[in-house]
């Protein structure tokens, strides 16, 4: 991994609200292409964290650069070349499947031509051309989540990051999800997707697990599986969750 | 300006796709200009009357007919009584009443004081006024019939030498509507686009939309102005029916430019619109931007001259108004309107009405945050 393009590099990242540090020296790199799982519990600042590499919040210190860019100084560089999905919806419920498409793709400055071309792509793909000039209100959540992270990386960003893009879906639907994620690492966007489903941790080529604002472990889920001798991912998160409750 | 065009086609998609949203475009203002012009009259009519007469003489009789033949006045009752009167006033059955004492028609007679004694429910305290004022001026005409008669001067005669004449400027007749009415279309544009614009920005909010849109590059100016442009066409767009509504259904005289009334509202437009803007990045729910921009909605409505004239408010209050945009705009269409006033007449209004707008615009992009 260590020849490939580092995309996003974090040094020291703290994030801080008044007394409470919601990130407590945070280093990492993600390479390119790479599909880098983010887990902790509830309120480990692992949101906090992904904020702050997406520009939607400032840290308090460290070095972040992504895509090449300083959080700090070149923000609007970022957003050009970073998506976003949160687990909140970022599609527009009144507006229909393709109107939404239309209009993240001209925000991010595509042609017209561009647009119908690679939103005829898009619902190909998705088997969604039925729905396209449906309502996203009339459309089931799994449909939603699929529309909304593709059109997170309709522009083509180098890194897409998803804040817990799969909350409240059954397994199949999360597993067709995560085709489409494959997609586009295969195609060289970088994901960055925060989780907590444990069978969702196994899928990522890298995972770090954040433990009351810390990086506790951080590694290909195989090595850390060995390292805490255990059989999935489902124990390497407990065992390192119980520690953190030993501590308090 | 490619991010500017799909931002503003999907606001005006949104707009026009929300349900409670034409109504309140199309119909409210149409309703809320036939309602109010119609129903919020000053002009008085129907003033129920209960006169006590204990002196039952012909001059009584003679007023009393005088009150009977007006049409503001019905005398509902006539009796003895000022128990019984004042027990009708008590039941809101009565407006006003009317004592001749017994000795009434003698004072007359011998040109002596002669008096009637008015009581008013003064409950609301400007018709109270109006009684008043209507009882009297017919009291006054009653009383220059009787004057001739008792001096010996020749009938039709003016006893009085000098007598006062009025003429009412610009609005000769002194009707009611083309008094309201400017003012109803500066509040119908108000409520439109301060309550549009202060619910806008915070309904993203509450959606989580605007996180997907503070990711993207679209700079925060683009983002606000797309936010406004669509307002200001509404509200331009309710000016301009209100405008209509006004001249032909209300046949108000529109004696100055309309492109002036249209360069005033785009700068007024500004302000209010900054400031719902304003509103809006400072809450967190729809609830709570109604209920910020109607506070001010209502403080700055009362205030505004179109119920009361300003210049009868204290002095603090009047110092008030000189921040208070909607008081402005109604004092400028008013003298646009009817008195056909031209740019230079106008120019400290617009010139304040244009920092008002500078002020709010700017306070709305700088406490408009992409990142916290």
């Amino acid at each position: 991994m260590n020849e490939k393009e580092k995309v996003i590099r974090v040094k020291n990242m703290y994030k801080k609200f008044g007394d409470f540090t919601a990130n407590n020296d945070l280093s990492f790199e993600v390479s390119k292409g790479e599909i880098f799982g983010f887990l902790g519990a509830n309120g480990a600042g692992k949101t906090t964290a992904i904020k702050i590499l997406c520009g939607l919040s400032f840290p308090t210190s460290g070095e972040i650069k992504v895509a090449g860019f300083d959080v700090y100084t070149e923000r609007e560089s970022v957003k050009r070349n970073i998506g976003y999905m949160s687990q909140k919806f970022s599609l527009y419920e009144d507006l229909t499947v393709f109107e939404n498409i239309r209009f993240y793709g001209g925000i991010y400055g595509l042609s017209k031509a561009e647009i119908n071309s690679k939103a005829d792509e898009l619902l190909d793909k998705l088997d969604l051309q039925h729905a396209r000039n449906k309502m996203i209100s009339a459309l089931p959540l799994g449909w939603k989540q699929k529309l909304a992270f593709s059109v997170a990386i309709f522009h083509n960003p180098e890194i897409v990051f998803l804040d817990e893009p799969t909350g409240g879906v059954d397994p199949v639907t999360r597993r067709q999800f995560w085709d489409l994620i494959y997609d586009a690492s295969r195609a060289g966007i970088t994901v960055f997707v925060t989780t907590h489903y444990m069978d969702e941790a196994e899928y990522c080529d890298r995972v770090s697990i954040m433990v009351d604002g810390k990086i506790e472990a951080l590694d290909t889920p195989e090595k850390l599986k060995k390292q805490f001798n255990v059989d999935d991912m489902d124990q390497v998160f407990l065992s390192l969750a119980r520690h953190a409750t030993n501590i308090e | 300006m490619q991010v500017l065009k799909y931002l503003l086609q999907k606001e005006f998609l949104q707009i026009f796709r929300n349900k409670s949203m034409l109504p309140i475009i199309f119909v409210m203002p149409i309703l809320q200009l036939c309602i109010l012009s119609f129903a919020a009259t000053y002009d008085m009519k129907n003033t129920n009357l209960y006169v006590v007469d204990k002196d039952l003489s012909s001059h009584s009789r003679e007023l009393i007919s005088k009150f009977n033949g007006s049409p503001f006045f019905t005398v509902k009752e006539i009796g003895f009584s000022e128990e019984e009167a004042e027990d009708e006033l008590f039941k809101d059955n009565i407006d006003a009443i009317l004592v001749f004492n017994n000795d009434f028609g003698k004072s007359v007679d011998l040109r002596t004081q002669a008096s009637v004694q008015v009581l008013v429910n003064a409950i609301n305290a400007s018709s109270a006024g109006l009684y008043n004022a209507y009882i009297n001026s017919v009291i006054l005409d009653y009383n220059s019939g009787i004057k001739p008669n008792f001096v010996g001067v020749a009938q039709g005669v003016p006893y009085n030498i000098v007598q006062t004449t009025y003429s009412h400027q610009f609005n000769p007749e002194m009707k009611y509507i083309p008094y309201m009415l400017p003012g109803l279309l500066v509040l119908l544009v108000t409520v439109v686009a301060l309550f549009l614009s202060a619910m806008n920005v915070v309904r993203e909010k509450e959606i989580g939309t605007i996180e997907q849109i503070n990711v993207t590059p679209i700079r925060k100016s683009q983002f606000l102005m797309a936010k406004l442009i669509p307002f200001l066409i509404i509200g331009f767009f309710e000016l301009g029916l209100g405008l209509l509504i006004a001249a032909f259904g209300f046949q108000i005289p529109i004696l100055g430019s309309i492109w002036l009334i249209y360069l005033v509202a785009f700068v007024y437009l500004i302000a209010i619109l900054g400031f719902g803007l304003l509103i809006s990045t400072q809450t967190d729910t729809q609830q709570q931007a109604m209920f910020i921009a109607w506070f001010f909605m209502v403080i700055f409505l009362l205030m505004s001259g179109l119920f009361t004239p300003i210049e009868s408010m204290p002095e603090w209050g009047q110092k008030l108004n000189t921040l208070n945009p909607i008081a402005y705009f109604i004092k400028i269409i008013r003298m646009i309107l009817l008195k056909g006033s031209g740019f230079f007449d106008i120019l400290r209004e617009i010139v304040i009405l244009s920092v008002f707008a500078l002020v709010s615009i700017t306070f709305a992009v700088r406490m408009h945050r992409k990142v916290s």
